[in-house]
């Protein structure tokens, strides 16, 4: 690779061609502010506008300010980083940005989370000439069943504009209107349900301001919490853990599955369950739903769909059904997790404690943004009471926290509640790419073959790539799987399906970087994405601590079969533990 | 048509454009011809050159005057359009300014018919690649 | 050759052919150019032509035409395009149209000479949809051309292909800077991209592409035809050839000239514009468009090129040209480019998007007599950011034209300012109506007009007028038969 040699506020430095000025800078210990640029290195998801100008520096010979971001290095180059024009014009265009900025701090939903507020401070802005007369650029809001849109407060960074089309190739949102009045949305102005959003969350988590936040509902909670004719319980989701102590200023990769469930326990739920015990349910239904699907295909049944795919991400389910509705009938038709819980809960759960279903509220807390909307799904709902009432953010979940005077770090650690509480490590799992269907593996492994498995790690299905394919040897039958995460990475494995040439048997899709600890939900990661290595890092260790690691080992989930499913599959099991899919095609799709 | 396959297909083309040019517009020869130019761009139309055009055609068949009228683009002269260009065989073209219907008939009966000049002649301000 | 003040190279056939006949076109050379090329030049050969021309892009941006053709040449694909620049976004301007309209098979020949030199087999002219007029007679062009063999596939015999369509621009002006044209053409949102990379390393559709102004192309077959040096010796040293220009506003003269490089303004405006109108005093001529600046008096002798107008704090532009007179007021002229840079703006960074915007709001403020003189200095310094940060050319150069007025007209800022006065008396929330006493002769017409009884006074006695209550509406002015009433 070709050198280049430069020198940043007086110091040699030597990078690669191709190297911005921003990321030369870097490696001197100089950090030059960025706004809409956003890097998630070493997963090539990058943002690059050059659209705020926030990091301008100055080069000698060079008529105008560089955007450091995005100007490349090049050889002899004098680079200044805080010059009086340098300081003075990124003051300038900051107070240009904040003078189309509502001065909403104290209530806004972003606020001592917010990358705009950070930047304000850090160039110490103190005044916005001219405000008084300053016009304002206004939007009508926009309110979904998981996201709110607050356009007012939109920078133009574009990023979620980058996450939504090409990240997820979603292409709901893009730039609207020109000039002055420009702001980033769905086509047309129109309202975000209209759109084909799969409600992944990807773009209300990488949005530096408050113009995309997740529909909040701590208040319905609290209020459920503070009735006494309701029995509350609580679910967490597996990625939860990982990502939960980052609120309180704890290292990204801490788990705190212990605090946790004390902060839940005194905040008042009456039970605190986990979502991994549904996440082993999860396995034995759609283990042996696979499992049928392949025995038949070996025994020579043209008919059968395969692969099979995973249906634990409710934006992937979405994206399915609003882009491949004539593939339908692939998916396994099992349940996510919140949705088995919910509905296990409602009935086993509810009969055992003799609480009636509408006198239950169970609350789930998710990584996840599209969970808010998979709950309020009529086919979720029985008379119109959904099994799951409310589904809460990681974020929301701190926010509770805090509300209540507790401070998750000194909290005691303490269990989850019988008996939708137990799980193994392989429901743990699933809070990563790879992990759902490296817990079948392990299910479908041993029921398939009999035996036992020598060592339960799958390395193969591992890692960070956004498609990955591996073979995994059944007793002489290899089994083609395929991984991808992010929804442009699942649409080229369902582009070779549809074309027929697809190789695999099974292939496991999250919609998120990472899979669920990189939800829309989590504690954002301000483009760092160490954090996201470091959640899945944590996720593996809490399997690697389980006694148990396997599905079926889990003894509370053999004795809900026992005590009312019947078998894996069973009508009940049917009946509460499968749904079935739409095409969305019909609504506006716009690339 | 035939296609131009060399560039002496096209040399051959212009040669004879240019010398049946040079015919029309030298005087005294069977296909010496009166050549009026209305121009035609976007502000010349704007300004009621098509108008003109209309006219000219139809006033000259009327009155009986051989002559090609032909369309052309922006002569340059927004503040007197629209623009016309006059050539007699011969003669150098003439190029008027202002003319509406009413110029257009003036310039008939008098320029054309009878060499007597007309207000509103734009004198040639420019040179050409050829001079 | 100095008898006239003008001489036609790009116009050379405008207003003399009928641009819907290819005959009259090939009558007068056209085609010879491309001949010549594909026949006898290599491709090097016609890019060291172009180069030793001098020919500078008439965009706006006046870069080297032959440099530009000659990276694009040296970037290797299966695929490379030659794009015409037919936006044509200036308020005023229409020489790209002109052109187009007069003498199309001009730039026909030269994109297909460009797509030789360059090795493109394709060309598109992004042209906007209002001009529906030279649509047309390209469209024609375009088919005549073809039936003749001139474009299409084994030009002249030769293995050289070319062939060119038409895209259609909404009329943006920002699609007019080149990256952004080409991001429209891919049916994308017509904003600019960071250069590097430049369209000839990755352009249309990820493909080298050179993309010339309507203007640059024209140039190209005469300077083919008649050689670089004939061409080259005409203009000044580092501006060849002429430059077409729109010139309008308040000269005797308005239209379309075509004069050499080096020209100086005062020809322009008092010999070929025919000095000003109504024999009022000039007070300024803007060039560049909303990119430019307004000059005045001391800049009258300013050899017009592309270097000296930058100097002078203007710009070439793509050639429109606006004289004022002393009615113009100089606040108003910097808010109306401003107002249409508002207008135009793609909104994709912040300085434009927003900064032009409060450099508007400011100069409405101060025409409207509620500026204070520290705007004077917040206007300079958001100038000076908006042009230091901006992305792309368009709000690199949108506070010209208040920078200019700044510095040559001053005291008409600090005018609106400090004395509440619009010394050309054009903003008129800074008019006052008052009468003069000695002209008034009490007929009391005034006050009977006055919709909002802001006139008082005795019959046969001078009236008054009370500015508190006035609305500036000038109907007593027209009213009073004795020249009593005036504006100050
Ligand atoms: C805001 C903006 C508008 C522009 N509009 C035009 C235009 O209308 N026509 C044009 O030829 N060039 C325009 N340009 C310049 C083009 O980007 C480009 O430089 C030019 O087409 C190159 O051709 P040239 O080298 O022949 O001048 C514009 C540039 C900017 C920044
Ligand atoms: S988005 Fe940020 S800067 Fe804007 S109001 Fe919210 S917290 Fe404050
Ligand atoms: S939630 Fe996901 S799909 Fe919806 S707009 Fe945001 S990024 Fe796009
Ligand atoms: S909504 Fe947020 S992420 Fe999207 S462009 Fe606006 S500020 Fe950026
Ligand atoms: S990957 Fe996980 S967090 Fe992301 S949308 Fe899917 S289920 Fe939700
Ligand atoms: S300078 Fe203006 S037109 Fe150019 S990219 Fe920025 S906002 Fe768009
Ligand atoms: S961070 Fe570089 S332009 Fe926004």
């Amino acid at each position: 690779m070709e050198k280049v040699k430069l020198s940043i506020d007086n110091k040699l430095v030597e990078v690669e061609k191709g190297t911005t000025i921003y990321k030369a800078a870097k490696q001197l210990g100089i950090d030059i502010p960025v706004l809409c640029y956003m890097n998630l290195e070493g997963l090539g998801i990058e943002n690059k506008p050059g659209g705020c100008r926030i990091c301008v520096v100055e080069v000698e010979g060079r008529r105008n300010l560089a955007p450091s971001c995005s100007t490349d290095c090049t050889e002899g180059m004098v680079v200044h980083t805080h010059t009086m024009r340098v300081i003075n014009a990124r003051r300038t265009v900051m107070e240009f940005i904040l003078s189309d900025h509502p001065k909403d701090c104290l209530t806004c939903a972003k606020s001592g989370n917010c990358e705009l507020q950070d930047m304000a401070v850090k160039l110490g802005i103190r005044e916005i000439p001219g405000q008084e007369y300053a016009a304002m650029s206004t939007y009508k809001m926009d309110f979904s069943p998981s996201i709110i849109r607050d356009l007012d407060k939109c920078i133009m960074c574009r990023r979620c504009e980058m996450m939504c089309n090409e990240f997820q190739t979603v292409g709901a949102l893009s730039a609207f209107n020109r000039g002055f009045q420009s702001a980033v949305g769905p086509a047309f102005e129109m309202d975000i349900e209209d759109s084909t959003c799969t409600y992944c969350g990807q773009c209300v988590a990488v949005c530096p301001t408050g113009a995309l936040t997740e529909k909040d509902h701590t208040r319905d909670v609290i209020n459920a919490l503070s009735d006494p004719t309701k029995t509350v319980i609580v679910q967490t989701a597996p990625a939860v853990r990982a990502a939960l102590g980052e609120e309180f200023g704890l290292k990204p990769g801490t788990l705190v599955t212990g605090k946790m469930v004390t902060a839940l326990r005194r905040l008042g739920f009456n039970y605190v369950f986990d979502t991994d015990f549904a996440a082993d349910l999860t396995i034995m239904e759609e283990g042996t739903e696979l499992l049928g699907r392949l025995t038949k295909f070996l025994g020579g049944d043209k008919e059968v769909k395969l692969p099979i795919l995973t249906s634990c991400c409710p934006a992937w389910v979405n994206f399915f059904e609003h882009n491949f509705p004539e593939m339908k009938d692939i998916p396994s038709t099992a349940r996510s997790p919140q949705q088995m819980f919910g509905a296990i809960a409602k009935t086993y759960f509810a009969d055992k404690i003799k609480v009636k279903r509408e006198d239950l509220v169970v609350v789930s807390i998710m990584p996840c943004l599209a969970k808010k909307y998979e709950a309020q799904r009529d086919e979720f709902k029985v008379d119109g009471n959904p099994d799951v009432d409310f589904s809460l953010s990681t974020r929301e979940l701190a926010h509770l926290i805090k509300q209540a005077n507790l401070d998750l770090k000194t909290l005691p650690d303490e269990d989850f509640d019988k008996p939708l509480g137990e799980s193994t490590g392989a429901a743990v799992i699933f809070g990563v790419t790879g992990g759902v269907i490296e817990a079948a593996t392990r299910t479908a492994y041993e029921l398939h073959t009999g035996k036992k498995l020598a060592k339960v790690e799958f390395e193969q299905l591992r890692g960070m790539e956004f498609i990955r394919k591996a073979t995994i040897d059944f007793n002489g039958t290899p089994i083609n799987i395929g991984i991808a995460h992010g929804l442009g990475n699942a649409r080229k494995l369902l582009d070779e399906i549809k074309a027929g040439k697809s190789e695999f048997h099974a292939i496991e899709i999250m919609a998120c970087p990472g899979g669920c600890i990189g939800g829309g939900g989590q504690p954002l990661h301000h483009s760092d994405s160490s954090i996201l290595k470091a959640r899945t890092k944590a996720i593996y260790a809490e399997d690697e601590g389980k006694v148990l690691r396997k599905s079926h080992e889990n003894p509370y989930i053999i004795k809900l079969y026992e005590e009312f499913l019947g078998k894996p599959m069973s009508e009940k099991a049917h009946h509460l533990l499968h749904t079935h899919y739409f095409d969305k095609s019909g609504k506006i799709e716009i690339s | 048509m035939t296609k131009i396959k060399t560039i002496a297909d096209l040399v051959k083309l212009r040669d004879e454009l240019q010398s049946k040019q040079a015919l029309a517009d030298s005087a005294d020869n069977a296909e010496s011809i009166i050549q009026i130019k209305i121009g035609m761009g976007t502000s010349g139309i704007a300004s009621g050159a098509k108008d003109v055009m209309d006219f000219l055609i139809e006033a000259l068949e009327k009155r009986n005057i051989e002559a090609i009228v032909s369309q052309t683009g922006d002569m340059g002269y927004s503040y007197a359009e629209p623009t016309i260009s006059v050539k007699k065989p011969g003669k150098s073209p003439i190029i008027f300014g202002y003319v509406n219907v009413q110029k257009a008939d003036e310039i008939i009966e008098k320029y054309i018919k009878r060499d007597e000049l007309v207000e509103g002649v734009i004198p040639v301000n420019y040179h050409t690649i050829d001079n | 050759m100095t008898k006239y003040k003008q001489i036609r190279i790009v116009l050379n056939n405008c207003g003399v052919i009928d641009p819907e006949n290819i005959e009259e076109s090939i009558a007068r050379d056209s085609y010879m150019a491309l001949g010549k090329c594909i026949t006898e030049m290599t491709p090097q050969d016609v890019i060291k032509e172009i180069k030793e021309s001098g020919l500078r892009g008439r965009g706006g941006g006046g870069f080297p035409t032959g440099l530009k053709w000659e990276i694009a040449s040296k970037n290797h694909a299966d695929q490379k395009y030659v794009v015409c620049n037919a936006d044509e976004g200036d308020p005023g301007a229409f020489m790209d149209r002109s052109v187009l309209e007069g003498d199309p098979h001009a730039v026909l020949e030269a994109m297909a000479i460009c797509g030789y030199a360059i090795g493109a087999t394709k060309g598109l002219i992004y042209i906007r949809a209002e001009y529906p007029m030279a649509i047309k007679r390209l469209k024609i062009a375009i088919d005549q051309a073809l039936e003749y063999g001139l474009l299409g596939n084994n030009i002249f015999g030769s293995k050289f292909d070319f062939n060119i369509e038409l895209r259609y621009g909404a009329g943006a002006f920002v699609c007019g800077e080149e990256t952004s044209l080409i991001h429209s053409m891919e049916g994308l949102r017509g904003e600019p991209t960071i250069k590097p990379p430049f369209p000839a390393e990755k352009g249309y559709l990820g493909k080298p592409t050179n993309v010339n102004n309507v203007e640059t192309f024209a140039c190209v077959p005469i300077i083919i035809r008649k050689g670089a040096s004939w061409f080259n010796k005409i203009g000044t040293e580092k501006s060849k050839g002429t430059k077409v220009f729109a010139l309008a506003g308040k000269v005797n003269n308005v239209g379309l000239i075509e004069v050499p490089m080096g020209t100086t303004l005062r020809e322009v405006i008092f010999e070929i514009g025919g000095g000003i109108q109504n024999g009022k005093k000039f007070k300024a001529v803007q060039t560049g468009g909303p990119s430019g600046g307004c000059l005045t008096e001391k800049h009258l002798d300013t050899p017009i090129d592309f270097d000296n107008l930058i100097a002078a704090g203007s710009m070439m532009g793509s050639g429109g040209m606006i004289v004022m007179d002393e009615d113009n007021c100089m606040v108003s002229v910097a808010k109306f480019y401003l107002d249409f840079t508002v207008e135009e703006s793609c909104g994709k960074c912040s300085p434009c998007r927003i900064g032009n915007k409060r450099l508007y709001e400011l100069l409405e403020r101060i025409t409207k007599g509620q500026g204070v003189m520290d705007d004077l200095q917040r206007l300079r310094n958001m100038s000076n950011v908006i042009k230091d940060t901006s992305l792309c050319g368009l709000g690199q150069t949108s506070p010209n034209p208040v920078l200019s007025t700044l510095d040559n007209f001053y005291d008409e800022y600090v005018a609106h300012i400090k004395d509440h006065k619009c010394p050309a008396g054009q903003c008129k929330d800074l008019m006052k109506y008052f009468i003069i006493a000695e002209n008034c002769v009490g007929c009391t017409a005034c006050a009977r007009v006055c919709p909002v009884g802001a006139i008082t006074g005795e019959k046969k006695e001078p009236h008054f007028i009370n500015s508190e209550i006035c609305i500036k509406c000038g109907a007593c002015m027209e009213r009073c038969k004795f020249d009593a009433i005036i504006i100050k």
